[in-house]
């Protein structure tokens, strides 16, 4: 198929191949039944990690294979979701768990955590929502109280991706109450941990092979090595975490909207009706020209946005909220219209675009909402734009 | 521990056409890949590699250059070295001189635990290879392999028929023949992969494995291909459910009584 070049590395396109060779064998054969029936892809991530594919952003010392190309990683999601992003969240939620230990812990935390994550031993989940704190995660509840060498953690989070299954949580609790977000530190806990318990594994619309649970911590005693950086950061961590990770559900869109055009297209040449395949039709074949220009375009803005941040373009959370909320507007509407192609059959749990369109809606919700990416960029530009009119 | 593991690149059909005028395979156009069975046969050798750390594995082919294709993806894999037996020599080998060329190179390696092969290749298809390197070598050697576990010097080898299996135990070394049942082949991994491209095979040629030339080849093979042909499929038989034992076991009777067989 004609393709954009990108400028892709070696590793890039050999990341490319072994993933979709691997998501069509793999993934694709199972996908209706871990969707339908909630099942947690275990075997799928144990492979993922003996095929050295859970440690693309883990840096060579720590046991991974980043060596500053982040393209690797992001097309291992886009390729994972391309076939299912239930699965592809599960993947990529290690990174999300991870990111906080790359950007703010000392190289001792680094050390002991970041191995077993790149080599897929152990897996890693990101702990910042709560139930009164969704959006305005600076409200968060959760506190740590230093006692000793330890932190008491006491309270719940909630929707926390790889709830359960994963090993290592960075989990963002009050360490001052009276200093609102800058009074947020982060930590790592393990699993096992004492008073550290899961709670309730949602049932949810969507990517339904996710695991999505509650995190109860009731006097847990976590060694206060555990925290990242100093006391007060952890905001700062769970921001810059934002930053680095929103391509990824970039890439989550990028990869289903890609995915769920696949099939719209494939299905538009076999089904005839009026004497032709449907295809032939050009009310029909414009939407299907409109869904494929919105993939590339949202694919081509995700790359540009990672390929920056590689070049070390500093000032980046604008573009990076940019292409989440693009890439992840694209995937609904071209789920949505990838339905309408195959119409009733795209109705029919039987295809596969029916699941794409439940997945899809996830994308404009987790990891910021859309209304708050919008906000990110809006604020960016009245701050940018003020300091253009000073010069 | 040392396993060695014989593969075979085949074209990617399990629907080879066969020239009806000549009687030889039509390759052309065909793209190439490890034989499935093999594939099987180098994951049980991988998994055994798992299960017992310090074992090594040797991945061992026959064939034309290009051959070298699977055995890095054998290396991608994990096997811990590749042997490349290629040499005009050997050109035309039937099974008999294919199953002695690679018993000559196994001869040259570190002394093998176990030899593994697949159940038969896809388009040579008479799953003799195995069983005749396994003479070669003075092995016993056990046909369609599903589960492996050893322990003490000694093979525990379930081998599998239609209606059941058999377990057996083995000493070893010993050979055994693979089938698909054994194991799900895994996909090469990121480092593997990095390792193949880097890998220079230099081929062993009949004269470096020692073989006596009048072995080898064309015409040293007894196999004459008079005609090949695809068999009528097997009938598939009555089965009886659901009702009583003994009514059951009467229709029995009464169908080997009317067929004169008791
Ligand atoms: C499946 C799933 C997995 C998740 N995984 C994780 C995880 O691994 N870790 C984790 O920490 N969290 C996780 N979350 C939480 C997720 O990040 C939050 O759901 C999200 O940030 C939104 O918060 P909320 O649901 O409380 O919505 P709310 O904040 O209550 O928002 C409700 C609505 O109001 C809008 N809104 C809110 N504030 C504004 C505003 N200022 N301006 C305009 N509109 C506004 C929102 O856009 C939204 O439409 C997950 C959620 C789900 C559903
Ligand atoms: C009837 C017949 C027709 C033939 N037609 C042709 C032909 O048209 N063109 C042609 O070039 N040759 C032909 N041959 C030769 C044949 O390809 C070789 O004898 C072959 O190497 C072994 O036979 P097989 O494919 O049946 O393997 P099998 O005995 O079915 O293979 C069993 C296992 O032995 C191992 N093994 C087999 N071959 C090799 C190898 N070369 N290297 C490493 N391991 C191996 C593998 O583990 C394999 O799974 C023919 C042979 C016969 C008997």
């Amino acid at each position: 198929m004609a393709e954009l070049n990108y400028g892709l590395s070696e590793l890039a396109l050999e990341i490319r191949s072994m993933v979709r060779e691997f998501a069509e064998a793999r993934v694709k054969p199972v996908r209706a039944e871990l969707d339908e029936k909630g099942i947690f892809p275990t075997e799928i991530l144990r492979e993922l990690g003996k095929m050295d594919l859970m440690g693309l952003y883990i840096p060579v010392e720590y046991g991974g294979t980043f060596e500053g190309d982040s393209m690797p990683n992001l097309i291992a999601v886009e390729e994972l979701s391309r076939v299912c992003i239930g699965v592809s969240v599960s993947f990529a939620a290690n990174g999300l768990g991870a990111d906080p230990i790359l950007i703010g812990a000392s190289d001792e935390q680094k050390k002991k955590y970041l191995p077993p994550l790149a080599s897929g031993e152990k897996w890693a989940a990101y702990a910042l929502t709560e139930p009164n704190a969704g959006s305005d995660a600076g409200a968060i509840r959760t506190t740590a109280v230093k006692k000793g060498d330890k932190y008491i953690l006491n309270g719940t989070k909630q929707w926390i991706t790889n709830g359960g299954e994963a090993d290592i949580y960075t989990v963002f609790a009050v360490t001052d109450k009276n200093r609102g977000a800058r009074g947020v530190s982060a930590f790592i806990v393990e699993k096992g941990t004492p008073g550290f318990r899961f709670g309730k594994k949602e049932d949810k619309m969507g990517i339904r092979a996710s695991a999505t649970r509650e995190l109860i911590f009731e006097d847990c005693e976590v060694p206060a090595e555990n925290l990242i950086g100093r006391e007060g950061t952890g905001f700062i961590w769970a921001m810059k975490t934002f930053d680095v990770s929103r391509p990824g559900i970039a890439a989550q869109g990028v990869g289903l909207a890609q995915g769920a055009l696949d099939e719209a297209v494939a299905y538009a040449k076999v089904r005839e009706q009026f004497g032709r395949p449907i295809i032939a039709n050009q009310g029909l074949s414009w939407l299907l020209a409109d869904m494929a220009t919105k993939v590339e375009s949202a694919r081509a803005l995700t790359y540009a946005v990672v390929q920056s941040i590689d070049r070390g373009v500093k000032d980046y959370s604008k573009f990076s909220a940019m292409c989440k909320v693009y890439a992840s507007d694209v995937a609904m509407q071209v789920t949505t219209d990838a339905v309408q192609v195959l119409g009733g059959y795209g109705f029919m749990r039987e295809y596969p675009v029916e699941k794409m369109m439940r997945d899809a809606k996830i994308l404009q919700i987790y990891e910021g909402t859309n209304q708050i990416q919008r906000d990110i960029i809006g604020l960016a530009l009245n701050k940018e734009y003020a300091a253009a009119a000073k010069k | 521990m040392h396993i060695v593991v014989c593969v075979k690149q085949v074209p990617n059909t399990t629907q080879v056409r066969i020239n009806p005028e000549t009687n030889t395979l039509i390759r052309d156009g065909v793209e190439s890949i490890m034989n499935p069975f093999d594939e099987n046969a180098l994951e049980m050798a991988l998994q055994l590699k798992e299960k017992h750390p310090g074992t090594k594995v040797t991945v061992v082919t026959m064939g034309p250059p290009q051959a070298v294709d699977i055995l890095k993806e054998a290396v991608g894999r994990g096997a811990d070295a590749v042997v490349l037996l290629s040499d005009r020599a050997f050109a035309g080998s039937d099974t008999w001189a294919t199953s002695y060329a690679l018993s000559t190179a196994i001869g040259k390696l570190e002394k093998p635990d176990l030899v593994l092969f697949g159940k038969q290749a896809i388009d040579g298809d008479t799953a003799q290879v195995g069983p005749g390197v396994a003479v070669w070598l003075g092995m016993p050697c056990i046909t369609y392999a599903r589960a492996i576990e050893i322990a003490d010097g000694e093979a525990t080898v379930e081998r599998l028929y239609e209606d059941g299996y058999e377990k057996l135990a083995v000493s070893l070394p010993c050979a055994l023949t693979v089938l698909k049942e054994a194991n799900v082949p895994r996909m090469a991994s990121l480092r593997g992969k990095m390792a193949a491209k880097k890998l220079v095979i230099e081929p062993m040629t009949a004269e470096m494995s020692g073989a006596d030339p009048a072995k080898l080849g064309l015409n040293a093979s007894p196999t004459r291909v008079v005609k090949i042909f695809s068999p009528p499929p097997k009938a598939g038989g009555v089965k009886w459910q659901g009702e009583e034992p003994e009514v059951m076991a009467q229709r029995l009777v009464d169908l080997l009584r009317e067929r004169k067989l008791v």
